[in-house]
């Protein structure tokens, strides 16, 4: 069964743009990201007990400390838990899978020595094992949703468009940090750092309305997770649609974002045959 | 995507419908600092007391070669010459600092083919895992996996964890996947010596059926009776520049004589 057809030619000076080289070379490599999602995922599983149910109590166990922690700091009121809930599994999205990115190619990069792959590959397979997990969070949440007394409305249909949104976003930033990485392997460290004062910046554990008013602009206005985040609480929390000024902030940060990160990502990926 | 700058440096016509390999004038170089930097915190340190210095490193330079079909070539040299750098510029994995590489057909490297299994999945699992990683897809990889669990010969441990084999087991599974397809270039880094030396001769005997069979193969070895019996041309490769092209025998003669002197 060998090649019928012409056969497949690779030229190192054939000049193309490279963003969408790289776009190409991705889509004709979807088995592999399939396959890369799913070895993460039954990986993760196998040797535990409860297996994908992890997914589900991780989220309730962080929930569960944190509600009890800031209730009462906070006094908020009975419908907390859902608040809290609906941002933290979608800040622990972003901040898992991007991590997972940057590490992914501390794996990768063994192989990507040896067999040819396009790079992208193991950025959007991370992405995607995030949004498997994701996905699979929302089941507490509605729990949650039920057992406070929160309403479920139809609204909560409209998630898949937030999540897109939140995987392009994170995507970006993923590859950002994966370039920044070829040549500074400490930036994983320096991320998580940056990582805990951005989501203490962000809305998710104290309700917006608790922000003094002159600092509610600079940390709002300036912090596209706070968009992004909104996009996902509205249709579940807040059981209503965004209105368009709520919803253009998030589409353009996520789409610019996502091409910014393509964009550099490309430019620099063969730059990772040459370190190790 | 434009075409006709490429087409002055490497005319249409000089390309044979048998051409596999063509390097152009290819050069690697690595850019190695004279103190390994591993932090940023360190990198901006030395910008600012401009302390940062490069070695350049040469490990191929104004390389050309031509494999056809048909041909087994083999490389050899001293470590360090330049001979898996070779490789990987043709596996496409390193691209060329300058010059041109050009292959035609389905590549199969024989090199690091276990690095994508992962421990905690099995066999099975891991047979998918690899196929999707070299570029087949869920169909011809169905098509494929009893073959490959033939060859391999892990029929009663395929459904178990690759962690509980023994190393020869992941070299042989991993030789089966990689090997399966007949590839139109093989490129082969060092003696196999996968497994026992009942499947070593199966693995051998395999590759002779390729280099049979009218595809690209080539070799980088030390053994050089290897190159001999194997190859039908050779190149040797000094500092990262070809010091002698010919056949096989004429090669290893010429190299062997310089390391005697």
């Amino acid at each position: 069964m060998s090649t019928s057809g012409p056969l497949p030619v690779y030229d190192s000076s054939r000049r193309g743009f490279k963003p969408w080289l790289e776009l190409r070379e991705a889509l004709r490599y979807r088995n592999a990201i399939a396959h890369l999602v799913r070895r993460d995922i039954v990986s993760r599983y196998k040797r535990s007990f409860l297996g994908i149910l992890w997914t589900m109590l991780h989220p309730l166990g962080m929930m569960l400390v944190m509600a009890l922690v800031f209730s009462n700091i906070m006094r908020a009121g009975p419908d907390f838990a859902a608040y809290l809930l609906s941002g933290l599994i979608a800040w622990t999205f972003f901040s898992q899978a991007t991590q997972a990115v940057v590490s992914g190619y501390r794996w990768g990069v063994r192989l990507l020595h040896n067999i040819y792959i396009p790079h992208s590959v193991f950025a959007i397979s991370a992405i995607g094992t995030g949004l498997v997990n994701l996905a699979l969070s929302i089941v507490p949440l509605l729990l949650v949703m039920i057992v406070t007394g929160v309403p479920i409305r139809w609204t909560a249909l409209y998630l898949p468009i937030p999540m897109l949104l939140l995987a392009c976003f994170s995507l970006g930033v993923g590859l950002l940090l994966a370039t920044v990485g070829i040549y500074f392997p400490d930036v994983s460290d320096m991320y998580q750092i940056i990582l805990v004062a951005w989501m203490y910046l962000t809305p998710i554990i104290y309700p917006e309305a608790l922000l003094p008013e002159n600092l509610r602009l600079i940390i709002t206005g300036a912090n596209p997770m706070y968009y992004l985040i909104k996009l996902f609480r509205l249709p579940t929390f807040d059981g209503r649609l965004p209105t368009w000024q709520e919803f253009l902030p998030a589409l353009l940060i996520a789409v610019i974002t996502l091409l910014v990160g393509w964009w550099g990502f490309s430019r620099k990926e063969s730059e990772f045959a040459y370190r190790t | 995507m434009r075409t006709e700058p490429d087409a002055q440096i490497l005319p249409a016509g000089e390309l044979t419908t048998s051409d596999r390999i063509r390097l152009q004038d290819v050069t690697v170089r690595y850019r190695l600092p004279r103190e390994r930097i591993h932090s940023l915190k360190e990198y901006a340190i030395r910008l600012v007391q401009r302390r940062l210095e490069y070695i350049d490193f040469q490990a191929l330079s104004g390389i050309n070669l031509q494999v056809r079909a048909g041909e087994v070539l083999g490389v050899i040299g001293a470590n360090g010459a330049g001979k898996s750098t070779l490789l990987k510029v043709v596996a496409r994995v390193l691209p060329p600092g300058s010059g041109r590489v050009w292959t035609c057909g389905r590549v199969a490297p024989l090199l690091g083919i276990s690095a994508a299994f992962h421990p905690e999945l099995t066999g099975r699992e891991n047979v998918f895992l690899n196929g999707a990683l070299l570029g087949f897809s869920r169909q011809q990889m169905q098509e494929r996996f009893d073959a490959i669990v033939e060859f391999s010969g892990l029929h009663n441990f395929i459904d178990a964890p690759i962690r509980t084999y023994s190393t020869g087991m992941v070299g042989r599974l991993g030789f089966a996947i990689a090997t399966d397809v007949k590839p139109d270039i093989l490129l082969i880094d060092e003696v196999l010596s996968v497994g026992d030396s009942e499947f070593s001769g199966k693995a051998e005997q395999r590759i002779a059926d390729f280099c049979s069979a009218g595809i690209a193969v080539v070799v980088v070895s030390h053994a050089l009776d290897r190159i001999r019996a194997m190859c039908t041309r050779a190149i040797w490769i000094d500092h990262g520049r070809i010091a002698a092209e010919g056949g096989a025998d004429e090669v290893a003669k010429m190299y062997l004589e310089s390391r005697a002197a």
